[in-house]
């Protein structure tokens, strides 16, 4: 029996981006929260909340594009051009972001502007993520082992939906976590978001729903098609799981419940999506086996990847351990 | 404007973003290590002056570092974005590299950064010196992988190539140790630690000038104390300056005759030839005059040229004209680039060797000149990073994989309108943000080391937040607040 390397390294992939959306998807959240918390007290606490660990949660964005760099290079150079406009005003938005944990403390005169950098960054940055997979969903165009499309055919209605879903999904992450981690009056803040939030994103994940089927005729036959359908039922059955969970934690002031139960939602709606894209990795286009680097580059990877993220896995939940329990409001992390 | 095509915006976009990006590595690799060294002398030697420098720069370091990594992140999806055959073609042989990099480094340096910085109350002194050890090695893994990428595209090797046109691997060694390699690492990574030790210098020599204008050297017990560790960072600094300076210049000695023997077209630039010789002279000055295939003004010494590059009187240097204008790298930025990095790095030996000479008669810390001269080379080692990287990146052209894909043929097929509109936002968003972030940077070099706190704000949390108290950007107002 030969081993599928590509498909390996898909599941790898597919669990780094995964990696990186539910733990740099809640740093991105308090970001996005942060306009409508006031008083500098408060955001200092919210941002204290996310500083030890953001740099560690963005790596796994690093990952995701040198992985698929070294493993399915043509997707890389298909994907990267298509969703040019996208993928730079995200970077540029995350620069702001990166360099305003650092910046902000370190300027009292003109902490307005750095939180504004943040914000705007976080903001930014989730929109013209989603925004980059709905249009990595509704379909790239292809002639050889080039994007043959322009450079604004990423912009859609339902990118421009997608983009909208992830900054609300990444919000409601946010204030779970705040929830978690802060206490006073910025925790109860978190809670009223959440709620309004928890509501918002559950509409939005229906409408992306039911609308992304029709995108593909390959998506549909997943969802509608017996016996197909028999495998991926659950999956809308365990988001309403979810949504129950979510809103039993809030109302029962259960943090950790509420909290996981969204990262739940985020891991069905993300199963969801790749069980649309299977076995393609540029819907309709490209196979995930025909973007696969040789398999002697993906045998050499994997040797690292078996030895190190394990480790990875290891010291990044030690770092959660160090800094575990409350942010107070009289609590700061110092050098 | 004919010539301002997507292709060439391109590559104006990422020699523009990499050499902000190299600026960061290259002094936040140095930092991390002497960091490192500086945690584990206070564990060994329990003396307060080793944790109030570790304090002092680990500040520094944070900001450095995270506008390293933003501007890192940056890079790696400009592969994609902008240069996605080189990507496509590539992919299989320098992605796996890559991605060791990200597995290997990236995580390790994020994963301890938070305990570095952070934790040192919650860990202990052994785990927190463990954790700087881990971000100093993730640095330096960091270097390792991405400078053996780097090398490959100068000196690729144990590779072959498929109907797709991509390269594939044979031989995981050959590529990871081609040839070019370990002088690149070698002479990349002194660079980096002499950049360091000569910010470290500069900043102590400031210190060292302040403290004698206002003549208050041992006033009080907590001002020596400042003194002292001002002065154990300028002799560490130039401690550092006279071992790595000789070592860096043999260094690249050896990486010039590696490039001899694999880009000559390099090297018939660096040293400004365009006929092929014996007993080439060194050309310390001239102007390359392309038109005429001639240099203009030149100032030489005889034999020196072969004896540096073959050491032998009469050895053969390959001139420029023995390749069509085709396949030739340009010629001026090259050879003016190169004097910029070699004089600079004489100077370094200079500085080093006359600080030996200082100590020696014990007026290491008193001699103005010697301390002016430090704070004026104390952003050297940055200029000479940037030179060196021009030589090398430069004299690859016309290839990004030297004699087997063309620059020209790398870049993505994107219009020259989206690249102009990215490289305008990147050039506006990094001159803001990274100036503002340099701006934070000086403002903590201007404050003394701070003494006396180091285990007492271990325990006993002193500011509103972030890394830095904000009144230690304050200047006067915090000093005069302080013991």
């Amino acid at each position: 029996m030969t081993i599928d390397y590509a498909l390996i390294w898909a599941g790898l992939i597919a669990f780094a981006v995964l990696a990186y959306i539910v733990l740099d998807g809640f740093d991105l959240g308090v970001g996005i929260l942060f306009p409508w918390v006031k008083g500098q007290a408060h955001r200092d606490q919210m941002m204290n909340s996310v500083v030890p660990v953001w740099d560690g949660n963005e790596t796994w964005l690093v990952l995701g594009g040198g992985g698929l760099f070294a493993v399915f290079p043509l997707a890389y150079s298909i994907i990267m051009p298509a969703l040019y406009a996208p993928f730079i005003v995200m970077l540029l938005a995350l620069v702001f972001r990166g360099v305003a944990f650092e910046f902000r403390f370190k300027s009292r005169n003109n902490q307005w502007f750095w939180d504004l950098a943040f914000a705007g960054g976080s903001i930014v940055a989730a929109f013209a993520q989603g925004v980059a997979m709905g249009a990595l969903v509704q379909g790239i165009p292809v002639v050889g082992r080039a994007y043959s499309g322009g450079w604004w055919d990423w912009l859609s209605p339902f990118s421009l939906l997608t983009g909208l879903a992830l900054v609300v999904g990444y919000a409601l992450l946010g204030a779970t976590w705040l929830m978690l981690k802060t206490e006073g009056h910025v925790a109860q803040q978190a809670v009223r978001a959440a709620r309004v939030l928890g509501l918002a994103l559950l509409g939005l994940i229906v409408v992306v729903s039911i609308w992304t089927p029709f995108l593909h005729e390959h998506f549909m036959r997943k969802w509608f098609a017996w016996p197909e359908m028999a495998l991926v039922i659950p999956v809308p059955l365990l988001v309403l799981v979810c949504a129950v969970l979510f809103f039993k934690g809030l109302s029962q002031e259960k943090p950790l419940m509420a909290f996981l139960s969204v990262q739940g939602l985020f891991v069905l709606s993300y199963m969801g999506l790749l069980i649309s894209f299977f076995p393609y990795i540029v819907p309709s286009a490209v196979t995930l086996w025909q973007a696969a680097a040789p398999d002697k580059s993906l045998k050499f990877l994997l040797v690292g990847a078996v030895v190190l993220l394990p480790m990875i896995l290891a010291y990044t939940a030690y770092a959660y351990w160090v800094f575990r329990g409350k942010v107070g409001p009289t609590h700061h992390y110092h050098a | 404007m004919d010539w301002l095509d997507a292709h060439t915006l391109a590559r104006i976009q990422f020699a523009f973003t990499v050499s902000f990006h190299i600026i960061f590595p290259a002094f936040s690799i140095g930092l991390a290590s002497y960091l490192a060294v500086l945690n584990g002398l206070h564990l060994a030697t329990g003396r307060a002056v080793y944790l109030d420098l570790f304090n002092y720069w680990k500040k520094i370091f944070a900001l450095a570092f995270g506008m390293g990594v933003v501007s890192g992140l940056v890079m790696s999806y400009e592969f994609g974005t902008n240069w996605s055959v080189f990507a496509d073609k590539t992919g299989p042989v320098l992605g796996p590299l890559m991605g060791y990099e990200v597995m290997s480094a990236f995580f390790l340096e994020a994963g301890f950064l938070g305990v570095m910085l952070f934790g040192r109350a919650r860990v202990g002194p052994r785990l927190h010196c463990f954790a700087t050890t881990m971000v100093a090695l993730g640095t330096f893994m960091s270097a390792f992988w991405i400078l053996s990428v780097n090398s490959w595209m100068h000196t690729p090797a144990g590779f072959s190539q498929n109907a797709n046109g991509q390269f594939v691997v044979e031989s995981w060694l050959e590529v990871i140790f081609n040839p070019s390699f370990p002088y690149r690492l070698v002479h990349t990574v002194l660079a980096a630690y002499l950049t360091t030790a000569f910010v470290v210098g500069g900043v102590a020599a400031f210190h060292l000038l302040k403290m004698r204008l206002q003549k208050v050297a041992l006033a009080t017990p907590e001002r020596s104390a400042s003194q002292l560790a001002v002065r154990t960072m300028f002799s560490m600094a130039m401690w550092m300056a006279a071992c790595v300076a000789p070592l860096q210049i043999l260094a690249g000695d050896q990486h010039g005759l590696n490039t001899v023997e694999h880009q000559p077209r390099k090297i018939a630039a660096i040293e400004g030839h365009y006929e092929t010789q014996a007993r080439a002279p060194l050309i310390l000055f001239g102007i390359p005059n392309s038109k005429e295939e001639r240099m203009d003004y030149v100032v030489e010494i005889p034999y020196l040229g072969s004896l540096i590059l073959t050491h032998t009187l009469d050895g053969v240097i390959q001139g420029m004209k023995e390749w069509p204008p085709s396949e030739r790298p340009p010629m001026g930025i090259v050879f003016y680039a190169f004097r910029v990095m070699v004089g600079i790095g004489m100077l370094m030996l200079g500085l080093g060797f006359w600080s030996l000479w200082l100590r020696h008669r014990g007026k290491l810390y008193e001699n103005v000149w010697m301390l002016r001269a430090a704070l004026w080379m104390g952003p050297s080692g940055f200029v000479a990073v940037l030179a060196g990287w021009v030589v090398t990146e430069v004299g690859r052209q016309p290839y990004t994989v030297y004699n087997l894909l063309r620059t020209a043929d790398s870049a993505s097929p994107i219009d020259a309108a989206a690249v102009a509109g990215s490289l305008i936002a990147f050039v506006v968003v990094y001159f803001a943000l990274f100036g503002a972030g340099t701006v934070y940077i000086l403002r903590l070099m201007r404050q003394a080391p701070d003494t006396g706190h180091a285990e007492l704000s271990v325990n006993e949390p002193v500011r509103a937040g972030g890394i830095v108290p904000p009144s230690a950007l304050t200047g006067a107002e915090t000093l005069k607040g302080q013991p």
